[in-house]
């Protein structure tokens, strides 16, 4: 809720700030409504398209509406998925238009009490500081590993969080102890000679709460000729602040990430989650009106490159890779493919690897529902667009779903569980399989030596 | 305006989750794909069948709201747009395809399915439903049905209106009628089937329609015909049917355009030539073959400086959908996009052409085109920007030229698009005072309240009209 007189700032910010030329390239053609999965989920209405949207900015910019309750619902309900960018022939940018109005919004309404407090933990004093998400991650590995868990399920105890969120207690991985969190590596040398030198982008929650993942990519990395540095004072990407309404803090990290990269003399900085990535990728539009960081952001930009892209490129899906016969299916990380425009390097990597049946999906490249926290602010939706993707994996019979991106795999390990399916079908990081099929070659070639000796 | 009282009645036929009169959900459907227009309904309606849509429209038109009925809003004449206020019905419950008859070849479909959705479902039985407007993939088939849509296989196949068998109506007094049937032959009366499409939701509301279907074609080829001078190109049209034959497919795309597109879908069209032709031929293939080894002769006798083939279905699908993106992607050159919809007979297209690009030089204003060439249907298309107050009143004078010289040269102010809000001030030009007298007529006949998408296709006044010299 706003009051009156924080909408008329809002108003007016919204003048200052929105983007009119963007905003006027809409030509309301309707081509993105057919891929805006909240458009579909909702029963096809307007207000919840990207036209809709994209109108309802430009009717606050006008003056024709105010920017009330039902224009903010409209844009919270928005999934952040850009599907109607590479649908929209004008070009239109959505997703700035987007992060622009959110962080409009965010910064000019008054938050009640209890969402101030979860803000200001989660965005200034949690994500920024890796040492923080170790040691939070640590707690969850405490309550995970001493006997609490199994205490609160028993008990019922977790009863008392909303149904969203007692879902994703079940779905949280078993988190690494704080000890191998902090012994993180920051130089290693290729496997055979190097092809390139190449930077990795570690990330916050990747580094910590999917730690083995990215064990994972940098043994690929490795694997496949790269020389890889790990530079210590990089940190997150932002993305949560940025789709967060929270914009400044965001360009805090941008600057704190460009310094640790920028004077490393790397190939490529390589990026293993989507959503990171790609907001890594923008970088540049979000650093567009500082001037001495403009050229500082492109240079970093340019670099950015996920690690599907590196391995095919590094002829990775030439090798032997090999694991158990099994019906593979895969869902696009939203931003990996709509921004970042990866989409048929994970797919080739998998085709290329013996037992594995690949069964494209229908619809693999709509939302999951994750979306950042969308899961948990809009349970609702998020669920209704889970369940969908659920049927189309169903139909597909696949037992592995292979993601890239960890709110996508939480997303489909979620959705395993309401299915009821965790004993039959398993959802994992494309690193880890990759990872698991490249050791399969080395273990069977391992066995064979065995057999062959004795 | 609607009071407490009238509220209430519409909430008590469709529900309240059905019933939309909050701020932004009026403001969603407020504007459709046409630039410049915009103003907000009194409230939004989604009735959930014929017997809803009929109980409000009898409301309606017993306290005088005016009801705008809408597909999904890509009309290019503001057809939508609900210029006098009153109520905005929207179909997204009424979208089920009731039956596809395989035995009387015909579809039956509420008016909110959306074309290409029909397309697909038929085409999975083999059978064929051709008209295929660019927007085929969000455009619903009762905006199809209202506008009387054309599309990329209107040479051939022909437009909407000659798949349209049987449909039904709620009438502005509320009366519910059927109008034709699954029949071949029916002269039973004055053909309402024929005057319905077309009718741009001023005469009745349609809540059912049923579509002829035709069997799939064996086969099929597609081209590009690549030409340095635009004339030439317009020729080669003209001479293609000359020459007796029709192909399914004959587009017209100017280097500014096809620079746009291949902006967006990057597939490696020409951008480093004036204009090109998309030409496709389907059928038997031994016609097919002819047909097109043909028509590759007539373009080079035209001063074509290549012909190229589609090397498979995928290469050619994704020309027709680059071709379907032409009015978006011109989006993007500037703020505001204007096109037109001028339509000759196939003979003067070269001609149209030639004006076009003199009217725009007149004026000053850049005009790019692309169209359904084979049917004489041009798109000539402003990039501006509204906000340029100047530019904004020639680019006006220049479309005004560009009308008349279409009528002049035998043609309509409007292939396709419609009249709608936009081109009601110079329909008067194409129909003559009698001609929008008969139609008048009609329109008081069934809509004596004046009910039915107020404000579109009829004018308060005609616009003064130009006179081309030359
Ligand atoms: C990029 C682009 C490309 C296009 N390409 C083409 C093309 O190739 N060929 C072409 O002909 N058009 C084209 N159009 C125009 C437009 O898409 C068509 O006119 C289409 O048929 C409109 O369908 P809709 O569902 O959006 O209808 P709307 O725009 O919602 O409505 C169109 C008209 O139909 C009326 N209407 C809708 N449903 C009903 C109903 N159930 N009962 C009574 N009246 C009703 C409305 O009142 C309105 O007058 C294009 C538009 C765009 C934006
Ligand atoms: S596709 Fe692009 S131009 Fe068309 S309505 Fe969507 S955002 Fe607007
Ligand atoms: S970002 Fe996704 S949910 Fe939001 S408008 Fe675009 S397609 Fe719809």
């Amino acid at each position: 809720m706003t009051t009156e007189k924080e909408r008329s700032i809002i108003q007016t910010k919204f003048r200052e700030r929105m983007d009119e030329d963007e905003l006027m390239n809409c030509m309301r053609c309707g081509f993105c409504l057919p891929t805006c999965p909240t458009y579909i989920e909702s029963g096809f209405q307007e207000s919840h398209s990207p036209r809709g949207r994209i109108a309802l900015m430009k009717a606050v910019v006008d003056g024709l509406i105010e920017p009330d309750e039902d224009v903010e619902r409209s844009l919270n309900m928005c999934l952040g998925c850009r599907a109607c960018e590479p649908v929209c022939p004008s070009g239109v940018r959505y997703g700035h238009l987007l992060e622009e109005a959110r962080d409009i919004i965010q910064q000019n309404k008054k938050h009640s009490f209890p969402i101030r407090v979860v803000r200001k933990l989660v965005f200034d004093e949690l994500f920024p500081y890796p040492k923080r998400m170790r040691i939070a991650t640590a707690l969850l590995g405490f309550y995970q590993r001493s006997g609490l868990r199994s205490f609160a399920r028993k008990t019922g105890l977790l009863k008392v969080l909303p149904p969203s969120l007692r879902d994703m207690e079940k779905i949280l991985p078993d988190v690494p102890a704080l000890k191998e969190m902090k012994e993180r590596p920051r130089h290693l040398e290729s496997e055979g000679a190097p092809k390139r030198r190449v930077a990795f982008f570690s990330g916050c929650l990747m580094d910590t709460m999917f730690m083995p993942t990215n064990d994972a990519t940098m043994r690929l990395l490795q694997l496949a000729g790269c020389e890889i540095v790990i530079p210590e004072s990089q940190t997150c990407c932002g993305a949560l602040h940025g789709h967060g309404g929270e914009k400044q803090k965001a360009k805090e990290l941008a600057k704190q990430n460009i310094r640790a990269f920028e004077e490393l003399d790397v190939d490529y900085i390589v990026t293993n989650a989507g959503g990171c990535g790609a907001f890594l990728m923008e970088y540049d539009h979000l650093l567009k009106d500082e001037e001495e960081w403009r050229e500082r952001a492109k240079a970093f930009v340019a670099k950015i490159k996920d690690i599907s892209e590196v391995l095919v490129e590094l002829d990775f899906h030439k090798k032997r890779l090999k694991v158990e016969p099994q019906v593979v299916t895969y869902q696009d990380s939203c931003h990996l493919r709509n921004v970042m425009k990866t989409s048929a390097s994970p797919r080739k990597l998998l085709r290329a690897i013996q037992g594995v049946e690949f069964r494209e999906m229908k619809d693999a490249d709509r939302c999951c529902g994750s979306a950042g926290i969308y899961n948990i602010v809009e349970p609702e939706m998020s669920m209704q667009i889970l369940d969908y993707k659920m049927e189309m994996a169903k139909q597909t019979k696949a037992t592995t779903i292979v993601t890239a991106n960890p709110g996508c795999l939480l997303q489909m390990k979620l959705g395993i569980e309401r299915e009821g399916l965790s004993d039959r079908v398993r959802a994992v990081h494309i690193v880890d399989f990759l990872l698991e099929a490249a050791e399969g070659v080395q273990a069977s070639e391992h066995e064979e030596r065995i057999r062959k000796t004795s | 305006m609607i009071s407490n009282d009238i509220k209430q009645q519409f909430i008590r036929i469709v529900g309240a989750e059905n019933y939309d009169d909050s701020q932004a959900g009026r403001l969603v459907y407020s504007y459709d794909a046409t630039p410049q227009f915009q103003s907000l309904p009194d409230a939004v309606i989604a009735p959930r069948n014929t017997q809803e849509v009929a109980e409000i429209v009898k409301i309606c038109n017993e306290h005088r709201i005016p009801i705008v009925p809408r597909g999904s809003g890509t009309n290019l004449c503001a057809g939508t747009c609900p210029i006098e206020g009153g109520i905005v019905l929207v179909f997204k419950h009424m979208n089920k395809i009731l039956e596809i008859d395989e035995e009387n070849l015909t579809v039956t479909v509420q008016p909110g399915v959306i074309t290409l959705d029909l397309i697909k479902a038929v085409e999975e039985k083999g059978l064929f439903y051709p008209p295929d407007p660019s927007s085929m993939k969000i455009s619903t088939i009762g905006g199809n049905i209202n506008e009387n849509s054309g599309g990329l296989r209107g040479l051939k196949y022909g437009v909407t209106r000659d798949y349209v068998m049987a449909l039904e109506v709620v009438l502005p007094n509320g009366e519910i009628i059927r109008t034709g049937g699954k029949l071949a032959k029916d002269v039973a009366g004055y053909d309402l089937t024929r005057l319905f499409v077309g009718s741009e939701g001023t005469l009745g509301v349609i809540t059912e329609a049923t579509l002829k279907l035709i069997p799939m074609p064996e086969t099929k080829k597609t081209m590009l015909a690549l030409y340095q001078d635009l004339e030439a190109a317009a020729r080669s049209v003209s001479k293609i049917i000359a020459n007796k034959i029709i192909p399914a497919t004959l587009e017209f795309l100017d280097q500014p355009t096809l620079e746009v597109v291949e902006a967006y879908a990057q597939i490696g069209l020409p951008t480093d030539v004036k204009a090109v032709l998309l030409i496709e031929q389907d059928g038997p293939q031994e016609i097919v073959e002819r047909d097109i080894k043909k028509m590759a002769e007539i373009c080079k006798s035209e001063q074509a400086v290549s012909v190229q083939l589609a090397r498979s279905e995928e290469e050619a699908e994704a020309l027709r959908t680059a071709r379907r993106t032409a009015l978006s992607a011109l989006a993007r050159l500037k703020p505001t996009t204007i096109l037109e919809d001028a339509t000759v007979p196939r003979s003067e297209i070269a001609k149209m052409v030639k004006a076009i690009n003199e009217i725009a030089e007149k004026y000053n204003v850049k005009i790019c085109t692309f169209g359904h060439a084979g049917d004489g249907n041009l798109h000539p298309t402003c990039p501006t920007d509204a906000r340029d107050r100047d530019e904004m009143e020639r680019v006006e004078k220049a479309f005004a030229e560009i009308f008349a010289k279409a009528i002049e040269l035998g043609g309509t102010i409007t292939g396709e698009h419609g009249v709608g809000a936009m081109k009601a001030p110079y329909l008067e030009w194409k129909l003559g005072e009698a001609g929008i007298a008969a139609m008048k007529a009609i329109k008081q006949a069934l809509d004596p309240n004046n009910i039915m998408n107020p404000g579109k296709v009829f004018a308060k006044s005609t616009r003064k009209r130009v006179v081309v010299t030359r």
